[in-house]
Formats: structure tokens, C-alpha cells, sequence
């Protein structure tokens, strides 16, 4: 009897450490103090470097999944749901790092957008996602649909190197950084707590939902394999009933 | 390997020569956008004279689209593709042969863009080895991962939409350097980071898709 729920007892226990994770951030993101530069938008530490953690991190998954769906020895139909599976998340937290980036900016900085170095290269990995992600919509076979995604996956992460240093240089090239987003003077405690808490509560909801769309791939592909199974035995019943 | 990434770079150049999509299409169609780009922005201003190496290598990046779009449409024409394949040819040739049929339509199209730009966008060029080498460089790049994509992409029913999706970010740093490179060319000052850097860069974009592309190219024919 195949399971059908996506739901076990590690994504419960999952699930709820990231609320009760999500909440806490939520509250102590909230009562920060306010700061003097910044007044009330310095709160969006609790939630911003989570996010982009989260993010780089997803990709990462993404990356070495595909890589072992493309060494032969560790080749399982797994790996390539795993890929799809963070290759989304990875796109969501993409977007929210540079949404949550801008909101805070805006305030900061004077406007919506730079063109530093990090900025360009999440909007990059953004773009480079969301292909990823087109190419593994086209129907195919899934053995097909896997090579396809796992080389695409690759080919993207080749040209990461690469486009760190056509960017890093390009924008030393034009006028120096216009500010500088290392944070230079060490970080109030609160507000270190605050981060970490972020961190760890975006990471809990990460693997929350990565786990829970892994389990969907792998029903939806067990669906299309039954579906074809019935439609095959109908056929024959069909035919059984014409000849006798 | 090079045996036969000649033929099938002489048999998609001899496609070319007889159909003359990229002489009479494509050409006219990047010549065509720096035109549009004129429209665009104020000739007057002598923004076109500043942007000009940037416009050069968005008009090329826009065709090398077109060019590499139609070096796999050839192939999947009348089922080339399997024929190809049952052929014998060594898939890694079989790459390097199409990868170098575009990159010899990509330097046609360089040299006859960059006379319009010269002539339309009055500029002067300073250093004419720089520009060649990064004419080379980035063109050795783009024919190599644009031909990797095409065949990514082909045969699926989405792929016109779908190769600029997936090509456009990958040479995005093929643009940036390409263009740094040029401006420096043009010119004739020098920037922090020199022209050498950039065509450093370009070539290791190359080296980096070709290779992955001999290695890569036998298992995508499969599909």
C-alpha cells in the first residue's frame, strides 16, 4: 500500500520547530530596539541574512543533488526529486532575499536598487533558477527530464565563478562600492540573537517544505505511473471482452 | 574528434552558404537593432559614441541567439538529428563541428557590425589587436555554450522561449567583459582592470563550456 500523505513524523516535528522558530524571530525581531541610523527598519536583521542563507543554501542542495543523480555510482530517481524539490525553494527564497532586500534598502540607502557585486549576482542566480526550473517543466520521461535538469543545473553552477569576477570587477570599475554592506562595527547582542535565530528559523522551514515537496514529486510521479498502469489494464479488459 | 567536427562544420557552413538564413536574415537583424538603438537614445548626446561597445555586444548576443536557434534547427529538420547520430561521428566532434560553424557566422557578423557601429555611432578605435582578441575570446565562448543550450533545448516544443531563458544569464559575464574589454579598445585609456584581465576572463568562460561541452554533448544526443 503506497503511502499518500506527505505528511510523517518528521515533517510534524519539523513543522513545528519552525513555527515555534519563526515565531520566537518574529517576536524578538519586533521588539528590537531602534537604532540611530537606521530607526525601526535595522529590525529586518531577524529575517534578511536568514533569508539569503536559506537561499545560497538551497542552490547548494540543488547543485549536489544533480551532481550525484550524474555520477553513475550514486544515481537514484531520488536525488533528482531532491533537486527539483530545493531548485523551487531556492527560487522562493531568492525572490524574498531580494524583496526583503530592497524594502530594507530603500530606507537605507535611498533607493530600491545598486548595482553592487551581491546584488547582481542573487538577481543572476534568480534568473539562472527560473530557467532551471522551465527546463524541468517540459514534459519528458523521467529519466530524460533528470539528465536534462541535472546538465542544466551544472552548466549553471560552472559559470558561477566566472560571473563573480565579471561582476566583482565591473563594479570596481565605474566608481568604488557606493556602501559597503559588511556591517563594519561589531553588532549589538540583541541584535546578533535576533540573526541567528533568523538563520536558524529559515533553515527549519526550508527543510520543512523541501521535505514535504520531495514527497509530492515522488507521488505525483507514482500517480502518472499508475495512471498508465490502469489505462493499459483497461485497454486489455476491453479487448478481452470484445473477443469472447 | 577534429576529422569530424570538419565535416560537420563544412556541411552547416554549406548549409549556410546555400541558404543564406545568416547572410540575408540574421546580418540584416543585429545590423538592424543598432539602428533601433540610435532611435533609442539621442544620437546627438554622444550617448551612442559612450555605449557603443555595449550596444555592439548586446546586437551580437541578440543574433548569436538567432544563429545558434537555427544551427539546431537544421539538425532536427527531417530527423538530421538521428541520422547524425547514427553516423558514427565522435559526439565531442560532432559539438566542436556545429560550435565552430556559428562561431565562424558570429565573426562574419562582428566584423560587418562593428563597421556599422564605427560608421553610425562615430567612433574611433584605439587599439585594434585588443578588439580582435576580444572578438576571438568571447565569440569562442558564446559559440561553445550557446551550442551546448541549443541542444539542451532542442527538440522540445518550448524551446524558442525557452534557450534565451536558460543562455541569456549564463553569458551574462561574457557581455560584461567583452564590453569592458571593447571600451578599453575604443578609447584607448585604460581602466582599473585592465583589457588583459577581461580577455583572461572571456577565455576561461571559453575553455570552461568547450570542455564541458566534449564531455556533455554524447550524452544530450541521446535523449
Amino acid at each position: 500500500m503506497k503511502r499518500s500523505t506527505t505528511s510523517s513524523g518528521l515533517t510534524i516535528s519539523l513543522g513545528i520547530a519552525a513555527a515555534v522558530a519563526l515565531a520566537a524571530t518574529v517576536t524578538l525581531g519586533l521588539t528590537l530596539p531602534r537604532t540611530v541610523e537606521q530607526a525601526e527598519y535595522s529590525r529586518l536583521i531577524a529575517i534578511h541574512p536568514g533569508i539569503a542563507w536559506t537561499a545560497y543554501t538551497a542552490a547548494v542542495v540543488t547543485a549536489l543533488a544533480s551532481l550525484l543523480w550524474l555520477l553513475p555510482r550514486t544515481r537514484r530517481p531520488s536525488w533528482d526529486l531532491l533537486a527539483g524539490a530545493s531548485a523551487e525553494l531556492a527560487a522562493l527564497f531568492t525572490a524574498l532575499m531580494l524583496v526583503t532586500g530592497s524594502i530594507w534598502g530603500r530606507p537605507t540607502w535611498g533607493v530600491w536598487w545598486v548595482w553592487d557585486a551581491r546584488l547582481t549576482l542573487s538577481a543572476l542566480m534568480l534568473a539562472l533558477l527560473l530557467g532551471y526550473l522551465a527546463i524541468r517543466r517540459v514534459p519528458a520521461e523521467p529519466e530524460v527530464r533528470a539528465k536534462r535538469s541535472a546538465m542544466t543545473a551544472l552548466l549553471a553552477v560552472l559559470v558561477v565563478p566566472v560571473n563573480h569576477f565579471a561582476v566583482t570587477w565591473w563594479r570596481t570599475l565605474h566608481q568604488d562600492r557606493s556602501l559597503d554592506l559588511t556591517p563594519e562595527d561589531s553588532l549589538d547582542g540583541a541584535f546578533l540573537g535576533a540573526m541567528a535565530l533568523g538563520f536558524l528559523a529559515m533553515t527549519l522551514v526550508y527543510a520543512w517544505l523541501c521535505v514535504h515537496r520531495f514527497r509530492v514529486a515522488r507521488l505525483e510521479e507514482a500517480r502518472e505511473e499508475a495512471f498508465l498502469a490502469d489505462a493499459i489494464e483497461e485497454r486489455r479488459r476491453e479487448a478481452e471482452a470484445f473477443s469472447t | 574528434m577534429w576529422r569530424d567536427a570538419l565535416l560537420v562544420a563544412a556541411k552547416d557552413l554549406r548549409i549556410e552558404r546555400r541558404s543564406r538564413v545568416a547572410l540575408q536574415q540574421v546580418v540584416p537583424f543585429a545590423v538592424l537593432v543598432i539602428v533601433l538603438f540610435a532611435f533609442a537614445l539621442d544620437p546627438d548626446r554622444g550617448v551612442l559614441t559612450r555605449a557603443a561597445a555595449g550596444l555592439f555586444w548586446v546586437a551580437v548576443l541578440f543574433s548569436a541567439l538567432l544563429a545558434v536557434q537555427r544551427s539546431q534547427a537544421v539538425e532536427s529538420a527531417e530527423g538530421v538529428r538521428d541520422a547524425v547520430r547514427l553516423s558514427g561521428l565522435d559526439p565531442a566532434g560532432i559539438f566542436l563541428g556545429k560550435a565552430i560553424a556559428v562561431a565562424a557566422q558570429l565573426v562574419v557578423l562582428e566584423v560587418v557590425l562593428g563597421v556599422g557601429v564605427v560608421l553610425l555611432y562615430d567612433v574611433e578605435v584605439a587599439g585594434i589587436g585588443t578588439l580582435a582578441a576580444t572578438m576571438v575570446a568571447a565569440t569562442a565562448g558564446l559559440a561553445a555554450a550557446g551550442s551546448l543550450y541549443a541542444a539542451l533545448a532542442a527538440g522540445l516544443r518550448v524551446r524558442e522561449t525557452l534557450l534565451p531563458l536558460l543562455l541569456l544569464p549564463v553569458v551574462a559575464p561574457v557581455l560584461i567583459a567583452a564590453t569592458r574589454a571593447s571600451e578599453s579598445a575604443l578609447s584607448g585609456t585604460s581602466f582599473e582592470v585592465s583589457p588583459g584581465d577581461w580577455l583572461g576572463l572571456l577565455g576561461v568562460f571559453a575553455v570552461v563550456y568547450v570542455a564541458f561541452g566534449l564531455i556533455a554533448y554524447g550524452p544530450l544526443l541521446e535523449d
